[in-house]
């Protein structure tokens, strides 16, 4: 069940990674997020009541609250598409296959606590956290941006429910708080930069260099 | 564990007081307040002994104490500085920065305590948003766009902090022992922790808090956040914010040490230290901006600590002598060059000339600073640059040592051409603000006085302390 899930997940990533559509992108991450909530249910064998709040939390928060926010702050700003990206859809995507690959290798390689299981985790994460970070760094909308964040905050939770069993607690606080706060105050920074800029193209933050 | 909760609730309670406080006259007088108050807990505080067998996940460690003292000096100055600062500004309403800065102190606090590793990212991830709101107090456009860029990259940094994290709780899950996050537990176990992992770790950590302490090729975000925050803020995050990431980063390296991994974090410090350096000797040099100077500055100076910390021994001592006095000089230059700031309504050194004239006392507090970072004696930086160079020269890291006198030399040549460039010659055109106020200049003074106490005179219980820190992070499996 965990293999399919997270194969939707390395799916998603390919997805959001060729995708030009602003809707497209940020429903992307969103899915991510809902199944990131599934996940913590079907990734250990027993389930108690503290994981069934730990996927309702995710679930909502990933899934639902944070993609709503987005969703409004692009309709405020009426912007649909990213033009002319910093790296082209393709050479992303290719890029984003050959992470995925090594980061199959690399899984391969490591000493693993679970054997095979933990080693789906792993390939997942990395990858994941590469899709972020091509997102990041190759899109100008300030709201790419956040989503690439958020797809690398997806990765390192896939990479936190191998802890999940044995330190619950670090787990869910990181994974929550960090991926709560952060996108809440980068929400409040992109209200002012529509406000000030009326864009969000991050192409008018280029005042201040050396 | 009291000295703990009381260190940070206290500036916690303030800034909730700040923030329920209506009159924007009323609350800056809250961060004085506070600032004197966690500094004389912290006095307290340091004098108590350390037992490395508790398992609390707040203890004042040895290495603590020095992180302590280091941001409750540098705060309570701030906070002298800071009610005649905003007062200035007193149609702007200062609740969130007033809150925001208390909060900064607040998680300042807990990093210095956490013993558990969750808990110092908390404190970490805390530390980053509080400082976000203090960059935008300007609310300009430039303002904006340098927040933006700090909280984006901070942001991917604290992400990649937490990843590490899950990598040496993962480490320590396949190397089959407890599961216990304590740094002190960490250490004791470190034999058994799995080395892949555990390195996989210590690389993402060092990128991770890295970005925090402003380490090249992740600090991008300081040129821009220094320049466009007040001298304040500045100064709180040169001193305060980076020293406490420092701090979380040799915790780390202290863990790699007892695993036998010390030879790997050594080789990872000292490179990006060096190029840390490489990269503000660059910028440095013919920089027009002079509060993008003290950034750069500041990502050289973060690279002599890593550097400090690779090399161990001497150095290490060094390094954390270099923490204190890097923060107060810091305070210096950042206060001193926001009152010259202010006077000239200009940071660029096209428009400011011969502050001297205009702003006597800062300017001589500004060029005081500068001698002082540049690491001349009879300051403070003199004793700690000495003790790093020594460190890298006994640990035979003779290719480390002379690079860092070639660099400290260019770096000197360069910021002292700007700095001399901005006190000397004769002003232009009408200053922006009247003369400079003796309040905004007395908090700098106290500090630069305590950097020339430091150069001249070690005080033993100081010595003895540093000591301490510096035994209790080496750590040999």
């Amino acid at each position: 069940m965990f293999k399919i899930l997270l194969t939707c997940i390395v799916f998603l990533n390919f997805f959001a990674l060729g995708s030009s559509r602003m809707r497209a992108i940020i429903r992307t991450a969103g899915l991510q997020g809902a199944i990131l909530g599934l996940l913590t249910l079907v990734a250990h064998e027993h389930i108690g009541s503290r994981q069934i709040i730990v996927a309702a939390l995710t679930f909502a928060i990933k899934g639902v609250v944070i993609p709503s926010l987005l969703f409004r702050a692009i309709r405020e700003a009426h912007i649909r598409r990213e033009v002319e990206p910093l790296l082209g859809f393709v050479p992303s995507l290719l890029f984003g296959g050959l992470g995925t690959a090594l980061a199959v290798l690399f899984a391969g390689r490591l000493p693993l606590d679970g054997g095979t299981a933990d080693a789906y985790f792993v390939s997942t994460a990395f990858s994941t956290i590469l899709t972020g970070f091509i997102l990041i760094i190759a899109r100008h909308k300030a709201i790419t941006q956040v989503v690439g964040y958020l797809i690398l905050e997806n990765g390192i939770f896939v990479f936190g429910l191998l802890l999940i069993e044995a330190m619950p607690f670090f787990v869910e606080m990181g994974v929550l708080l960090d991926v709560f706060v952060g996108v809440f105050i980068m929400g409040i920074i992109i209200n002012r930069i529509q406000r000030t800029f009326s864009s969000l193209d991050t192409v008018h933050l280029e005042r201040l260099k050396d | 564990m009291v000295s703990a909760s009381i260190l940070i609730l206290i500036p916690m309670l303030g800034a909730g007081a700040a923030y329920a406080l209506k009159s924007n006259r009323l609350r800056p007088a809250i961060l004085p307040v506070v600032g004197l108050a966690h500094l004389g807990v912290s006095a307290i505080a340091t004098q108590a002994p350390f037992d490395p067998a508790q398992r609390h996940w707040f203890a004042l460690d040895p290495a603590g104490r020095i992180a302590l003292m280091t941001v409750s000096v540098l705060f309570s100055c701030c906070a002298l500085y800071a009610p005649v600062y905003l007062r200035m500004h007193e149609k702007r309403s200062n609740r969130v920065f007033c809150a925001c800065m208390l909060a900064l102190l607040a998680a300042m606090s807990m990093v210095v305590y956490a013993q558990h590793i969750g808990m110092m990212w908390v404190g970490i991830e805390a530390m980053a948003l509080a400082a976000a709101p203090l960059i935008y107090f300007r609310h300009t456009s430039e303002a904006i766009e340098a927040s933006w860029k700090y909280l984006l990259l901070s942001s991917i940094g604290v992400a990649l902090a937490l990843l590490g994290s899950f990598f040496l709780a993962y480490a320590s899950i396949v190397g089959g022992e407890s599961t216990s996050l304590l740094v002190s537990d960490l250490v004791r176990e470190a034999e058994h922790l799995s080395k892949p992992w555990l390195r996989a770790a210590f690389v993402t950590l060092l990128v991770g808090y890295g970005t925090k302490m402003g380490l090249a090729p992740m600090h991008t975000w300081k040129p821009d956040a220094y320049g466009e925050a007040p001298g304040l803020a500045g100064a709180l995050l040169a001193g305060g914010l980076t020293s406490c990431a420092f701090l979380a980063l040799s915790r780390f390296t202290m863990v790699l040490g007892a695993a036998g991994e010390a030879a790997l974090a050594s080789r990872l410090l000292i490179g990006l230290g060096l190029f840390s350096m490489l990269i503000a000797a660059v910028f440095l040099v013919r920089q027009r901006d002079f509060k993008r100077m003290l950034a750069y500055s500041s990502v050289e100076h973060m690279g002599i600590l890593a550097i400090g910390l690779g090399v161990g021994g001497v150095g290490l001592f060094g390094a954390l002598l270099h923490m204190m006095n890097n923060a107060f000089t810091k305070g210096v230059l950042f206060l001193s060059a926001a009152n010259i700031h202010r006077t000239y309504g200009s940071k660029s050194v096209d428009e400011v000339r011969g502050a001297f004239q205009r702003a006597p006392l800062s300017a001589v507090l500004f060029l005081t600073g500068f001698i002082a970072i540049a690491g001349s004696p009879p300051f403070g930086p003199f004793v700690s640059l000495f003790s790093i160079l020594q460190g890298a020269f006994e640990a035979r890291h003779y290719i480390t040592g002379g690079a860092l006198l070639v660099l400290l030399w260019v770096v000197f040549v360069g910021m002292g051409h700007t700095v001399l460039r901005v006190v000397q010659g004769v002003p232009e055109g009408e200053p922006a603000s009247p003369r400079e106020s003796l309040k905004l200049v007395a908090p700098v003074a106290v500090l630069a006085c305590v950097v020339l106490v430091l150069g001249l005179w070690m005080p033993a219980p100081l010595l003895r302390m540093l000591q301490e820190a510096a035994a209790y992070l080496e750590v040999h499996p």
